[in-house]
């Protein structure tokens, strides 16, 4: 193997492992709060608003239905608005993040179905608010089931990424495509499969470890 | 000082609505332990609810210390019930905090700082025998030290009153009796008032002053519990007193148990005793001024709330106006007589 291959690979690593990140983040930061939101405001539940509830459920159900390819190269503007150029690792990451916001947002409205109606109403006994309950309560018991999410979001988006080599962002998945793919080298295909295996083994390890030691259940 | 006026609550609307409490006026004094008992799905926990406004309800006032809380806004409501603990059949502990911090949690709820939680904490957790488990987390706990964590958890904001929601329905009949015992010792030293609803007359009878009984959502009985265990004024009450106390005739007596009387019958009598009666040695002197013989199926002894309660299903065996006129003397007396039916003689 020589040395521009491993080069090569090393880079696509970084920028994967760049993408993952940045939408990972963000779609945690904005996912987790959509979370709570479609969670909060169903019917029966501590800030109940049904308007609410079913738009922002279409919204997210819609940002979820589109494939992502498709949402790849349907918002190409955008990601100009925001990061001032639509090709690149930093413009593919915008999609990135659209596509995980909703994955997010189901996964922890999920968690968060877990905790105990119990819990709630003894919180409500105690004279809880319900950003109390959020902060205090829901949040907290359903850590676990939300890092899981946030793990099963991280390796979906190492998945997903492999897509951004279709406007420029590099990454591993383009780098199996273009050199091992296009060019017919095998070998270059098998080593960006190895390493993306070994990315996701390691992502999920993480995540499974971490739940372990925040969940007491 | 809790004070239910004609509360009722319906839950839909329409001809599918299900009207969960009829018009419920209960009064509970302060310092009292008043029970509420019924079978499943008679409106019990709906009416503990309806205390705490966890639910609405649809029609009537509830006050607790003065303050009415049916009239309150959501914030008033809040604050009103920091005066009101509850606890529950299952516990409901933060599975992801420790037994301090469960115990804490009503604090920082009210915004107090560490050192304020820390010096009330420590000292329940004292109370309730649980200062050598302040780091573990619920599930490493049993059943009853669960309950013992909620009920410090529900005294952490220094309630007037106390909410427990079949908080012994869970545990095994031992760890019940060390948790009734608790809240009887809570009840004593603090004064607490205690509203709780279940489903087991043990409850009652161990710790109660007063009990309700609540059939199809109306509170059809409400008594002090020496006299409900004496003579419980409906057929529900009487069938839980039966059922609690296990005295039913035998089997093979009640399959020849005739309702009426026949020529050559004797009846047969179920005697509940309490306060003085128990003491007169009534059986004795139905034989010796009737000249009657008594033949005894079936005896208990009971102690309850320090009144002592016996109960005995005995046939009375004599001559027609023998056993009228020892019927009659035994009704003069300070208990219940119960004519279960008539045996034909054997003799």
């Amino acid at each position: 193997m020589s040395s521009a291959l491993i080069d090569l690979v090393w880079q696509s690593t970084l920028e994967t492992l760049y993408m993952v990140a940045v939408a990972g983040i963000l779609s945690a930061l904005a996912g987790v709060p959509l979370g709570v939101l479609l969670y909060v405001t169903r019917p029966r539940q501590i800030l109940a608003q049904p308007v609410v509830n079913t738009v922002l459920g279409v919204v997210t159900n819609v940002g979820r239905s589109v494939p992502f390819i498709i949402l790849l190269v349907a918002i190409i503007p955008f990601p100009r608005l925001i990061v001032g150029s639509s090709i690149g690792t930093n413009a593919a990451a915008v999609p990135l993040t659209i596509a995980a916001i909703p994955f997010v947002a189901r996964l922890v409205e999920g968690a968060l179905n877990e905790v105990s109606p119990g819990l709630v109403e003894a919180a409500q006994s105690m004279g809880a608010t319900p950003m109390q309950i959020i902060m205090k309560v829901l949040l907290p018991e359903a850590r676990g089931g939300i890092i899981n999410g946030l793990t099963i979001t991280i390796v979906a988006l190492v998945s997903y990424s492999a897509m951004a080599g279709a406007v420029g962002g590099g990454g591993l998945g383009d780098l199996g495509i273009r050199y091992g793919y296009n060019r017919f080298n095998p070998t270059v295909m098998l080593i960006t499969v190895v390493v993306l295996v070994v990315m996701v083994q390691l992502f999920q390890s993480l995540g499974d470890y971490l739940v372990r030691k925040s969940d007491h259940k | 000082m809790i004070t239910l006026d004609n509360v009722s609550k319906t839950y839909g609307s329409g001809p599918g609505a299900v009207q969960a409490l009829k018009e419920i006026d209960l009064q509970v004094p302060k310092g009292t332990i008043h029970g509420v008992i019924g079978l499943s799905g008679a409106g019990k926990s709906t009416l503990i609810r309806c205390v705490n406004l966890l639910e609405r309800p649809t029609a009537g006032r509830v006050v607790i210390d003065g303050q009415e809380l049916t009239a309150m806004d959501a914030a008033a409501l809040r604050q009103a019930r920091h005066q009101c603990g509850m606890i529950f059949q299952h516990f409901n502990l933060l599975t992801n905090r420790t037994v301090y911090d469960n115990v804490a949690l009503p604090l920082e709820l009210m915004g107090q700082s560490r050192q304020t939680i820390r010096e009330r904490v420590l000292p329940l957790l004292e109370m309730t025998g649980l200062a050598d488990k302040t780091k573990q987390y619920p599930a490493q706990l049993s059943g009853g030290q669960k309950q013992r964590v909620a009920i410090a958890r529900a005294l952490a904001s220094r309630p007037k009153v106390l909410l427990c929601d079949e908080a012994t329905s869970a545990l095994d009949p031992q760890t019940t009796a060390s948790i009734l015992s608790l809240l009887q010792e809570i009840n004593r030293q603090l004064g607490l008032t205690i509203l709780l609803i279940t489903h087991e007359m043990e409850v009652v009878k161990t710790i109660c002053h007063r009990v309700g009984l609540i059939s199809d959502g109306r509170l059809v009985e409400d008594a002090d519990v020496g006299d409900f265990f004496t003579a419980p004024g409906t057929q529900l009450g009487r069938e839980f007193l039966n059922d609690f106390l296990k005295l039913e005739a035998p089997q093979a007596l009640i399959e020849r148990l005739e309702p009426e009387a026949g020529p050559n019958t004797h009846p047969v009598v179920r005697l509940t005793f309490s306060g003085d009666s128990v003491a007169t040695p009534l059986i004795s002197r139905l034989a010796r001024e009737h000249g009657i013989d008594v033949s005894i199926l079936q005896a208990k002894v009971e102690s309850i709330q320090g009144r002592t309660l016996g109960l005995m299903i005995a046939e009375l065996m004599g001559s027609d106006t023998q056993t009228r006129e020892a019927l009659a003397t035994l009704e003069s007396f300070d208990l219940h007589v119960e004519v279960l039916g008539h045996v034909q003689r054997t003799d």
